[in-house]
């Protein structure tokens, strides 16, 4: 035992939730509030993303609803069009922007890394008031009357067009954004600095390598989001005329600032919940992630070339054709990173044990909808094809693709994965495999059917269209609410699991990872004492030694 | 079939009987485009075909009842270096067709007649070369190449038609254009698709593509009476465009006759083609557009001339070969103010002409 310092604890069946863990350390409502420990400002951060979640989907239900219809009969064009401002701020902003970083990223990469704490707690803290300040803002917003500029905020319509709360949203996003700046930065701080002894870089498991190139990505575009919010209510508030023709300024100039960084943030959303399902696939197979390197370093990849693709959402605005040509190109280069990732994990299967527990499952889901979402990026990145498609219901499918039937797959992969450590307690195996199923049938319903539909031409953001296509409306509504049980299941069953659970045990998945070798939930300080590396990640053959050691010596 | 509720039925029944994957392919360009959007569907559907095959395919194989030991695989080069491969040339091959169709798009061909598009909250404007005015419609002929100058008076705004497989957006201040060769009459879908405020799913309209004969007689009965140009030719007049740019041998400004298209040294240096953008900014924003030779005396037109008064003084600009006609209504213009205090004798003193902002 003397070259680790992993502690072993009895296995499962005889296992009791430890008396000291991070949950029972301190009690009290400023024990939470003013904590450093960064798995319980995950926790802090799990919940409150989970209420705008919950926000965030109800208006989509009620843009579900309202296109049940091809008459504006539910709701004015005006509401509508503040709802479904409403979800795109709420959901890329408050859930998808922090959904695996700031929870799950923020909960494992210490103890992942072999750490005590992420390197700067207090600004970790920081981040979440900012987060939640943010929360408020959007909130107020919403009380006040809303907002109806589309969560893109096209100018001169935000500047001089609309009479909403385009000033609190805009101040939302932007301090928003420094709550994911100072997540990121801690991150990257953390990973370089903090590493347990032993722990290489390229024994890092991949999770940490793509919260890594989430991080970067969100330290370098955040701020020019930032300044462009600034130069959005400056526009608003003193008439500085950056982006108002009649003053010399450029309308377009809005959208290449806006997606410099909406682009890479599409990036931000993804990354981390491709760290998600190497780790679920590889457990689940009981393999090392095939080609790591590849995967690693498609990461690196997907972040680089993520900042110089921005135009592509701009090929039908009048860019110059040649400026089109070269971000289709550079578009086509960033597409083969995802493929590698996604055949990697396809190829890690091979010749492995495999399982399938819950979050194998919205593992496989993840990776069947990715691929599609990813293939229809690639029908918006060629220029001949975006003319015809973009702005209409294709490219609402496909981002929906990437961002819910990828994004939130792997967020509630990973919830599932390392629920049993956050809490220590299982949740009920067989309904929430249904709740997988549930989602990703339901998913389906919802969205493919929204190809079909900006194929024919449907534009989005229309609260009224024209009446052939309603059959398509009608069945994307139907899926919805299959999805929106599918969402439903999983908090109902997990709260349950809180109190009547059955007890986890250290390492209920027997993963390699470091954060599986110390009890669950965890101490505060992550381990009694800091391990020592002498293994690549994914190491079964580790740690099945480390387990009959243990048995040898009880 | 009682237990199906009859609206149910209905509904199915209709939404069978007119199930569409794509919309028709009204104009030349759609059967292109649609060839390169089936290949990617076809690329897609083997791509999508293989990844779920192979996770399928290993799940039964290695699952734990069948393979209780994993076997440890670090990677393989060459299957590697064959997934980045392969998908990198399709990409690129991808790229490549739709380049070559994306230029096609947006790149008129030299004979395509000019219809004028002003896009503004809630509307669709068309200004036709002969002064037909259309609001949400747009008519035009088989068989002709159609390009349109599109511009937007307020916000962002996207001139799609799907039938056809084109859209290009709406700039405030500026320009843009696409084309198109209707094949099959009939009337299309006209969609702002760029989100531009409340009633921004209001802003539709039709495309009617008419064969060429009853093009013509569309084009015969909804003439306003004065054609575009006219229409350009009455407002220059009325600016007193004509005080400056008449040709005379004491003008202060360039003559504008055959200016159109050509090269032109501005006073900065720069050479540049005196296109429809060119002449847009320079009336509104002439101090930026002083051709060399002249002194910046011009005064801005900004806020003063309505986005379809513009687009009638380009068109007029245009057309104009000589400067015979400038020179003659500058005669008729300057009566009034010869004979002033008795307006009413002045001759035909131009109306208020259509465009200019009260």
């Amino acid at each position: 035992m003397s070259t680790t310092a992993v502690v072993g604890l009895p296995d499962r069946s005889t296992a009791r939730i430890p008396k000291m863990n991070f949950l029972t350390k301190e009690n009290g409502l400023l024990s939470w509030l003013l904590t450093g420990d960064h798995k319980r400002i995950a926790t802090l951060y799990l919940i409150s993303i989970t209420f705008f979640f919950f926000i965030g989907g109800a208006l989509a239900g009620l843009i579900r609803l309202e296109l049940l219809t091809p008459q504006t009969d539910l709701m004015a064009a005006d509401t509508y069009n503040k709802v479904f401002t409403m979800h795109g701020v709420i959901m890329v902003f408050l859930f998808l922007v922090p959904s695996v970083p700031a929870t799950i990223g923020n909960f494992v990469i210490p103890m992942m890394v072999g750490a005590r704490d992420l390197a700067l707690p207090k600004v970790n803290l920081l981040s979440w008031y900012l987060y939640i300040i943010a929360g408020f803002m959007v909130i107020y917003t919403m009380a006040a009357g809303g907002v109806d500029t589309g969560w893109t905020f096209t100018t001169p319509l935000s500047t001089h067009y609309l009479n909403t709360h385009v000033i609190s949203t805009g101040l939302a996003i932007f301090v928003a954004g420094f709550s994911s700046i100072f997540t990121g930065l801690n991150f990257i701080v953390t990973i370089h600095k903090m590493r347990a002894p032993g722990m290489t870089w390229f024994r890092l498991p991949l999770f940490v390598w793509s919260n890594y190139a989430a991080s970067i990505l969100m330290v370098l575009g955040t701020p020019v989001l930032a300044i462009t919010l600034v130069l959005i209510v400056l526009e608003r508030t003193v008439g500085i005329g950056v982006f108002d023709p009649a003053k010399g300024g450029d309308p377009l100039l809005f959208q290449h600032l806006f997606w410099f960084y909406s682009h890479p943030a599409v990036y931000i959303m993804i990354l981390p919940g491709m760290g998600v399902i190497s780790e679920v696939v590889s457990t689940f197979s009981r393999k090392r992630v095939f080609g790591y390197t590849a995967v690693a370093f498609s990461s690196v990849a997907i972040a680089v070339f993520g900042f110089f693709v921005w135009a592509h959402h701009m090929f039908i605005m009048g860019i110059s054709n040649y400026a089109a040509l070269v971000f289709s190109l550079l578009t086509m280069l960033v597409a083969v990173p995802s493929a590698i990732k996604i055949f990697n994990w396809a190829f890690t299967l091979y010749k492995g044990s495999i399982t399938f527990e819950t979050p194998m499952l919205y593992a496989f889901g993840f990776m069947g909808l990715f691929t599609i979402g990813g293939l229809t990026g690639v029908f918006l990145g060629t220029t001949g094809t975006d003319i015809h498609l973009t702005e209409t219901y294709f490219i609402v499918a496909h981002f929906h693709f990437v961002m819910v039937g990828g994004m939130l797959m792997a967020f509630l992969s990973g919830i599932h994965f390392w629920w049993p450590k956050w809490t220590g307690r299982m949740y009920p195996e067989k309904i929430s495999q249904l709740a997988a199923i549930v989602t990703f049938i339901g998913f389906n319903f919802t969205f493919f059917p929204q190809f079909i539909l900006g194929m024919l031409g449907m534009p989005r953001r229309y609260a009224a269209y024209p009446p052939e296509f309603q059959a398509l409306n009608v069945f994307s509504t139907a899926g919805a609410s299959i999805l929106g049980v599918g969402y439903l299941l999983p908090i109902l069953y997990l709260t349950w699991s809180l109190k009547y659970g059955a007890v986890a045990g250290n390492n209920p998945w027997q993963a390699t990872g470091l954060e599986w070798q110390t009890q669950s939930p965890p101490l505060t300080e992550n381990f009694p004492e800091i391990p020592i590396v002498d293994h690549e990640a994914y190491d079964y053959d580790w740690l099945e030694k480390q387990s009959q050691k243990e048995v040898a010596s009880v | 079939m009682d237990h199906i509720s009859p609206v149910l039925w209905q509904f199915l029944v209709k939404w069978l009987t007119n199930f569409s994957l794509f919309p028709p392919e009204a104009s030349k360009i759609a059967p292109e485009a649609d060839a390169l959007f089936f290949f990617m569907v076809l690329v897609s559907f083997i791509g999508l075909t293989l990844v779920v095959l192979l996770i399928v395919s290993f799940s039964i194989l290695y699952s734990k009842a069948r393979h209780p030991q994993a076997v440890q695989i670090e990677g393989s080069t060459i299957l590697e270096a064959t997934w980045t491969i392969i998908p990198l040339g399709l990409f690129l091959i991808m790229f490549v067709w739709g380049a070559l169709l994306y230029f096609r798009i947006y790149t008129p061909p030299a004979n395509a007649m000019n219809i004028y598009i002003v896009g503004k909250q809630w509307m669709w404007k068309a200004e036709h070369p002969g002064g037909q005015h259309e609001i949400n419609a747009l008519h035009i002929p088989t068989g002709q190449p159609v390009q349109l100058t599109i511009i937007s008076q307020d916000v962002f705004h996207s001139f799609s038609i799907p039938a056809f497989r084109v859209k290009r957006e709406a700039i405030p201040g500026r320009y843009t254009t696409e084309w198109f060769e209707a094949t099959t009459p009939g009337t299309y879908h006209l969609f702002c698709t760029q989100y531009c405020g409340t009633n921004h799913s209001q802003m539709i309209g039709e495309v009617v593509v008419m064969t060429p004969d009853d093009f013509k007689k569309w084009l015969a009965g909804s003439t306003s009476g004065n054609s575009l140009a006219q229409d350009g030719e009455r407002l220059f007049a009325s600016l007193s465009c004509n005080a400056c740019h008449n040709a005379r041998p004491d003008s202060r400004g360039p003559s504008l006759a055959g200016v159109y298209d050509s090269k032109l040294t501005l006073s900065s240096g720069q050479t540049t083609t005196a296109d429809d953008a060119y002449l847009r900014d320079a009336i509104l924003n002439p101090s930026q557009h002083i051709t060399q030779g002249y002194a910046p005396i011009m005064p801005t037109y900004q806020g003063q001339i309505s986005e379809e008064g513009v687009i009638a003084l380009v068109e007029y600009i245009k057309n104009l070969d000589s400067d015979y006609r400038v020179q003659q209504t500058l005669n008729t213009t300057q009566l009034p103010a010869d004979n002033e205090g008795k307006p009413a004798a002045a001759g035909k003193a131009p109306a208020a002409p259509k465009g200019v902002n009260p």
